[in-house]
């Protein structure tokens, strides 16, 4: 029961790494209607400005700060000067640049700074909270932090102007076009708030997985199935998918005696297809209906 | 995708006295007459480089079938690549099998795996069915390392083969004579693509594409073709393994990543989507761009492989084939305004 306890935790620790990650995927998700697949080489990428900015003599949330303005702004020259050319090319050509990105960011970021690990502080205290021994400050913080970007983008989304134009912009471009809504800047600004969202992922996984340029492909591919699972339209769902996915990570591995550490990826990408074949559009998804 | 038609059948100018087709075919047999010279005057290793771009392009136009003409996507083609290479290395090391015998048995075993594939994927569009294939193409390499079949497999270390001699005792190196072989095999697959294309399924098929409700409205069984054109698919890359494994004589788990079928889809949009000849130009661009980026810059070899791939994509936004027909149908224009 205990082993089952740690686990659990344990799970839930590693899904606030997802569920980070997943809440990025569906921000940009929302906006452009693609999955981004050089997301997490931007949030790689972020983390190393970071990096750089703390090796400066910068203070701890100064440097996030401001790593997070330059994310936020690099994603919108992303969208402005790769993206805005192809708007009208296929869906595939826009994956394929997806995929020159990542290799683009992988590459650099290991010619910068070089493929060795680093470590990377955490704002959080070392020692244990409230002298429990079952999770650390660092993942409270962790899921602390997820949890009020939650709650931020609710707002933004839900409740301001510029979130309905978002979301019209993103649901119905032509439509938001003819009311007077600016859809290229609205999607530019998705582009941003994605890279922000990342970035600020990426500095809260990165004391955990440690800093180097591959570090997060494994994660995003975990927090892409966190998003599906919980459905790519909705933000609340990628977070809880993102924790599910930890946690039947975590417990498949231990649990179940074949699977063990080799094979802890396939089992919770099988599970996700075994999800999907159930709910095809996510746990949490709303099934999309066309006009015919 | 849905506004995607075949200039050659819309538009029917006569360039140079030959109407568009006409040219098609013109090329194609000049592009055989050269593609069976070449290795008499080329050194072994282009040869070598020159039958893995054939063998890819025949993995392309697999997964082109799959996306360009019936519109469904696929991360996941790394792993009948790898059913195919392992069906024929087991088959040619444990079983002492011909290697021309394993193609079919290769294929086979390929269109099944894909069809009962194609069963489960029906349910799932777009990203979420490239994230079922893509946890096919994760799972390959960890399943092919399984300790449970390292008897067939050989685990980690892979089985080697021996690459074969050419037949009749004809004076040709190994490498030519694999050439000749794979190019034999493209021929006729693709002769069989275009064909089943133009065909009466092939046309049920793009019709899923274009608008599944109208095809399935029309009495099209959706469901069966969907999962046929995942099955001939997986054919098609299978094959392709299959003969990738002969002619680079060695197969381990950590040749199928994911990466491979990153690299298909690469190839698939660089040549164009839903273009027979185009996936021959992605087998070159996913086999010759790599090392020209190397060239260019070593320890920054991939930045330069992401810019040129943009650079692609910017210039031929619909891949090499759309940019063919473009600049064909602006050349017919021009010609027929002139006369």
């Amino acid at each position: 029961m205990e082993l089952f306890l740690h686990q659990l935790l344990a799970g839930i620790a590693t899904g606030g790494i997802y569920a980070c990650m997943a809440l990025a995927v569906v921000m940009i998700y929302q906006s452009i209607d693609h999955f981004n697949f050089a997301q997490g080489e931007m949030a790689m990428f972020s983390t190393y400005i970071a990096w750089q900015l703390l090796a400066w003599g910068w203070p701890y949330w100064g440097a996030f700060a401001a790593t997070v303005a330059l994310s936020f702004i690099g994603g919108v020259v992303i969208e402005r000067t790769l993206f805005k050319p192809i708007r009208n090319a296929p869906v595939l050509s826009h994956i394929v640049v997806f995929i020159a990105m990542f290799s683009i960011l992988n590459s650099v970021a290991g010619f910068t700074w070089e493929y060795t690990i680093k470590s990377f502080p955490s704002p959080f205290p070392s020692e244990p909270l409230f002298g429990n021994r079952l999770i650390s400050a660092h993942d409270l913080g962790m899921i602390g932090i997820t949890v009020v970007l939650l709650v931020l983008l609710y707002v933004l989304f839900r409740h301001t102007r510029l979130g309905l134009a978002m979301r019209a912009a993103a649901a119905n471009p032509e439509s938001a076009r003819l009311v007077g809504i600016r859809v290229g800047w609205m999607v530019a600004l998705g582009w941003g708030l994605a890279a922000a969202i990342g970035a600020i992922a990426g500095m809260m996984i990165a004391p955990i997985v440690f800093l180097e340029p591959n570090m997060m492909l494994g994660i995003l591919l975990y927090g892409l199935a966190g998003a599906v699972v919980g459905g790519l339209t909705s933000p609340v769902g990628a977070v809880i998918g993102g924790f599910a996915v930890g946690i039947v990570e975590n417990l498949a591995g231990t649990f179940i005696p074949v699977i063990g550490k080799e094979l802890k990826l396939t089992i919770a990408l099988v599970l996700i297809v075994a999800v999907l074949m159930i709910k095809p559009s996510g746990l949490f998804g709303r099934t999309a209906v066309s006009r015919v | 995708m849905a506004a995607r038609e075949d200039i050659a059948e819309v538009a029917a100018p006569r360039v140079g006295g030959l109407t568009f087709p006409a040219w098609q075919r013109l090329l194609t047999v000049g592009v055989l007459i050269v593609g069976l010279a070449i290795p008499l005057f080329v050194r072994n290793f282009t040869v070598f480089q020159l039958t893995l771009v054939m063998i890819y392009a025949i993995a392309i136009l697999g997964l082109n079938l799959l996306t360009g003409i019936n519109g469904q996507f696929s991360l996941g083609h790394s792993a009948f690549y790898a059913i195919g290479a392992y069906t024929t290395a087991i088959l040619m090391d444990r079983f002492g099998v011909p290697y021309a015998l394993t193609l079919p048995v290769a294929g086979v075993i390929c269109l099944i795996a894909g069809f009962l594939f194609g069963l489960p994927a029906l349910r799932l569009e777009g990203l979420y069915l490239a994230l079922a294939t893509f946890a096919l193409a994760v799972a390959t390499p960890q399943l092919l390392k399984l300790s449970l079949f390292e008897r067939w497999t050989g685990g980690v270390q892979g089985i080697v083969i021996v690459k074969p001699d050419p037949p009749f005792g004809l004076p040709l190196s190994q490498d030519q004579w694999l050439y000749y072989f794979t190019l034999a095999v493209l021929v006729v697959m693709f002769a069989a693509a275009a064909r089943l294309i133009s065909s009466r399924t092939g046309r049920a098929l793009k019709a899923i594409r274009d608008n599944p409700l109208a095809a399935k409205a029309m009495g099209i069984d959706t469901a069966l073709y969907k999962s046929l054109a995942f099955g001939v698919s997986a054919l098609y890359t299978g094959v392709a393994g299959a003969l990738g494994a002969i002619v680079i004589q060695f197969v381990a788990p950590d040749s199928f990543t994911f990466f491979l079928a990153v690299s298909f889809l690469v190839g698939m949009v660089v040549g164009g989507v839903g273009s027979i000849p185009g996936a021959l130009i992605g087998g070159a661009f996913i086999m010759f761009v790599p090392n020209l980026a190397e060239q260019v810059s070593k320890g920054l070899a991939w930045a330069v492989y992401g810019v040129i791939l943009i650079l692609v994509i910017y210039v031929m936004p619909t891949g090499a084939a759309g940019f063919v027909r473009l600049v064909a149908g602006r050349v017919a224009r021009v010609v027929s305004s002139n006369r």
